[in-house]
C-alpha cells in the first residue's frame, strides 16, 4: 500500500506543459530521488506535492487522503530548499521551533523537541546563533531540523546540497540519509547529480522533458536502463550499432561478430539496426574465458584516476571507454598500443527508443 | 592639489548649509536686549497653542505611520510575491504624490468628501482628522513604499514565504513573524521620514482647518520676529533626531548583518 501516491500528474504553465503523465507510488519510509537535467520538471513535481503549484490534472494522495486541492499550510509536509531559507530574524532554536509553535505545541515539549532535533543534526550547542553566524552546511542542517521538527508526513528536499562545497556535500549526503532512516520518514529528494541519486536512494525516478523515463532501484537504473536517455544520463556508456539477425532468438551481428543475447526476444525485425550499450566496467582488456566476444582495437587515450584507469580504445570504427584496476606491478598501457578487448553478451543493454 | 580642491568643496558645502542655520540659531537667541538667552524658546514652548498643535501633529504622525504600514507592508509584500509584473505600475502610483501638489490632492478630497457627498467625512472633526490622516498617508507613500520595498529586496520573500507555509503558517503569521521583523529597519526609516513630513506639513492641515503644527508655525512666522526662528530650530532638531533614530535602528538590528 503506497503512502504517497502521485497519479497522472500534469502541469502546464500557459501553453507549455512541463510535467505530464507522472505516476509514482512511494512506500512509507521510502527515499525517492527525482533525477534529471535542468528544466525537466523535478522542482515542479516537488512543488505540486508541497502545494505551491496546483496540478493542471491528476491527483496527489498522502496516507489515503487526497491533498490535491489542500493548501500548502495544511498539508503537514516538510520542505528543505536549495537556498536554506532560514528565517534571518530568528535564532537557530527559534527557527526549529517555528513549526511547533504554529501547531500549538507547549513550551516544554517544544524545547525538548528542539533540543532533540539539534542533537540529531549534530549541532546541539548552536541553538542561540543566528543563521548568518553559520556556515552553509550548518544552515542546511538547521533547515532540515526545522522541516523535521513538526513531524511532517513527507519530507521534500529540492537540491539541498547544490549550494555547498564538494566535501560537505558528500558528508551531508550520508548524514541526511542516516537521519531519514532513523526517523523512517517518507522522502522525495530532487537532484541533478546522478552520484547523489545513486548513492542515497531506495528508488530513483529519472525524468526527462516532464516525463518519468524510468523508475527503479539505483542498480536497476544503472545496469538496466530502459531508454536511451536514461542510459546516457546515468553513468558513462559505450554504444554500438548492431544488426538484428533473428529477433525471436535474440541474435545480433556486432562489428562482424555474431552475438546471442541471453535474454532472447528483441522488439525489432531481422535486418534492422539497433543500438546496444555497454558500461565501461563491463569491457575488459585482453582475452577472457570462452564465450566472450573478443574484438581487436588500439589505445587512444589513457586517464589515470587512481585506483581505476579509464582507457579510450578504438574498436570497430567507434571509440569505447573501458575501466581497468590499477596494479602496482603493471604500468598502464601506452597510447597507440594494439590490444584486444573482451565483452560478454550478458552485459549488453539493448536500448529502445 | 585635488586633495585641496576636495577639502575646499567640502568646506564650501558645509558653510553653505551651516551658515543660515548658525545665523538663525544666533538670531533666535537675541530676543532679550541684554544678550543671548533662550527667552524665545521659553515663550514658544510655553505657548499653549504650541503644545496643542504639536501634540496633535505627533498623534497624527503616529496614526499615519501605523495605517501607512498596514497599507504598505502587505501591499509591497504581495506585489513582490504574486504580482511582480505590476511592480512598475505600483511604483508609478506611489510616486504620484511627488508630482501632484498637495493642494490639488486636498481640493480633490474636499470635492469628494464634503458634507453633501456620499461620504461626508468633512462633516465632523473625527471625519476630517481621518481624511487628513489619509492625506498624510498619500504624501508619505513615495518614501514609505520605497523604504519597505528596498527592505523586502534584501530577503528572499518567495522562499521564506514557502518555508513558512510548509511549516503550517498562515498569512497573518507570515506577515507579522517572518516578513515584518526582517523589514523592520526599512519600515522604521520610512516611519521617521513620515514623521518628519507630517510634523511640518502645512497645506493639507490648513485647508482642512485642523489645528496642526504646520499652520501654527506659519501663523507665528507671520506675526512674530524671534519665536519663528526658535521654532524653526526646534523643527530642525526634530528632523535630525528622526534621522539619528534611523541610523540607530539600522545599527541595532543584529540579524540583518548577514545581508551586508
Ligand atoms: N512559474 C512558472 N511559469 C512558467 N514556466 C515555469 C514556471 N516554473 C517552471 N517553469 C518551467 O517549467 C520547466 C520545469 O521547471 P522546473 O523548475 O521544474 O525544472 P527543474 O527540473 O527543477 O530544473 P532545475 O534542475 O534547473 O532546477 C522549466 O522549463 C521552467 O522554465
Ligand atoms: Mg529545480
Amino acid at each position: 500500500m503506497a503512502y504517497l501516491e502521485l497519479k497522472n500528474l500534469k502541469k502546464s504553465f500557459g501553453p507549455t506543459t512541463v510535467v505530464q503523465d507522472f505516476n509514482l507510488s512511494v512506500g512509507r519510509g521510502e527515499f525517492i530521488s527525482l533525477l534529471g537535467p535542468s528544466g525537466c520538471g523535478k522542482t515542479t513535481v516537488l512543488r505540486m506535492v508541497a502545494g505551491f503549484e496546483t496540478p493542471t490534472a491528476g491527483s496527489i494522495v498522502i496516507d489515503g487522503q487526497d491533498v490535491t486541492r489542500l493548501k500548502p499550510n495544511s498539508r503537514n509536509i516538510g520542505m528543505v530548499f536549495q537556498a536554506y531559507a532560514l528565517f534571518p530574524n530568528m535564532t537557530v532554536a527559534q527557527n526549529v521551533a517555528f513549526g511547533l509553535k504554529i501547531k500549538g505545541i507547549g513550551r516544554a515539549e517544544t524545547d525538548a523537541r528542539v533540543n532533540e532535533m539539534l542533537k540529531l543534526i549534530g549541532l546541539p550547542d548552536l541553538g542561540g546563533r543566528y543563521p548568518f553566524q553559520l556556515s552553509g552546511g550548518q544552515q542546511q542542517r538547521v533547515a532540515l531540523a526545522r522541516a523535521l521538527a513538526p513531524r511532517p508526513r513527507v519530507l521534500l528536499l529540492d537540491e539541498p546540497l547544490s549550494a555547498l562545497d564538494a566535501k560537505i556535500r558528500v558528508s551531508l549526503r550520508t548524514e541526511i540519509r542516516e537521519i531519514q532512516r532513523e526517523l523512517g520518514i517518507t522522502t522525495i529528494f530532487v537532484t541533478h547529480d546522478q552520484e547523489e541519486a545513486l548513492s542515497m536512494s531506495d528508488r530513483i525516478v529519472v525524468m526527462y522533458g516532464g516525463v518519468a523515463e524510468q523508475v527503479g532501484a539505483p542498480h536497476e537504473i544503472y545496469n538496466r536502463p530502459q531508454t536511451r536517455f536514461v542510459a546516457n544520463f546515468v553513468g558513462t556508456l559505450n554504444t554500438f550499432e548492431a544488426t538484428v539477425r533473428n529477433a525471436d532468438a535474440g541474435t545480433l551481428t556486432l562489428a562482424g561478430v555474431d552475438v546471442a543475447l541471453p535474454e532472447g526476444g528483441l522488439q525489432a525485425k531481422a535486418g534492422e539496426s539497433v543500438t546496444v550499450a555497454l558500461r565501461p566496467e563491463a569491457v575488459q582488456l585482453g582475452r577472457r574465458s570462452d564465450g566472450d566476444i573478443v574484438l581487436p582495437g588500439s589505445i587512444e587515450d589513457v586517464h589515470f584516476m587512481g585506483s581505476v584507469i579509464r582507457l579510450k580504445v578504438a574498436v570497430a570504427g567507434s571509440t569505447l571507454s573501458l575501466d581497468t584496476f590499477n596494479r602496482s606491478d603493471m604500468p598502464p598501457p601506452a597510447v597507440g598500443a594494439a590490444i584486444e578487448v573482451a565483452l560478454s553478451p550478458k552485459d549488453l543493454i539493448v536500448l529502445q527508443g | 592639489m585635488t586633495r585641496f580642491l576636495a577639502w575646499g568643496t567640502l568646506l564650501f558645502g558645509c558653510t553653505f548649509f551651516a551658515l543660515p542655520l548658525i545665523g538663525m540659531t544666533e538670531f533666535s537667541m537675541r530676543m532679550l536686549r541684554e544678550g543671548y538667552s533662550f527667552e524665545a524658546y521659553r515663550v514658544v514652548l510655553l505657548d499653549e497653542r504650541f503644545q496643542q498643535t504639536f501634540s496633535y501633529s505627533v498623534l497624527m504622525a503616529l496614526a499615519t505611520i501605523v495605517f501607512g504600514m498596514l497599507l504598505v507592508v502587505p501591499t509591497a509584500y504581495w506585489v513582490r510575491l504574486r504580482l511582480p509584473s505590476a511592480r512598475p505600475w505600483i511604483e508609478f502610483i506611489t510616486l504620484l504624490p511627488l508630482v501632484i501638489p498637495a493642494i490639488v490632492i486636498v481640493f480633490g478630497y474636499i470635492r469628494l468628501y464634503n458634507t453633501s457627498s456620499w461620504l461626508p467625512l468633512t462633516g465632523s472633526y473625527t471625519g476630517t482628522n481621518i481624511l487628513l490622516m489619509f492625506g498624510y498617508m498619500t504624501l508619505s507613500l513615495p518614501y514609505m513604499y520605497r523604504a519597505v520595498d528596498t527592505g523586502l529586496r534584501t530577503i528572499d520573500v518567495a522562499t521564506l514565504t514557502e518555508a513558512a507555509l510548509s511549516l503550517g503558517a498562515g498569512w497573518f503569521t507570515i506577515l507579522t513573524r517572518v516578513i515584518l521583523p526582517n523589514v523592520l529597519v526599512a519600515v522604521l526609516s520610512g516611519a521617521f521620514l513620515t514623521f518628519a513630513i507630517v510634523i511640518g506639513e502645512f497645506t493639507m492641515a490648513a485647508l482642512l482647518d485642523r489645528p496642526a503644527f504646520g499652520p501654527f508655525m506659519q501663523l507665528l512666522g507671520a506675526n512674530r520676529a524671534y519665536e519663528p526662528a526658535a521654532l524653526a530650530v526646534i523643527a530642525f532638531g526634530i528632523t535630525w533626531a528622526c534621522m539619528a533614530l534611523i541610523q540607530l535602528a539600522t545599527r541595532f538590528s543584529k540579524h540583518t548583518q548577514a545581508q551586508r
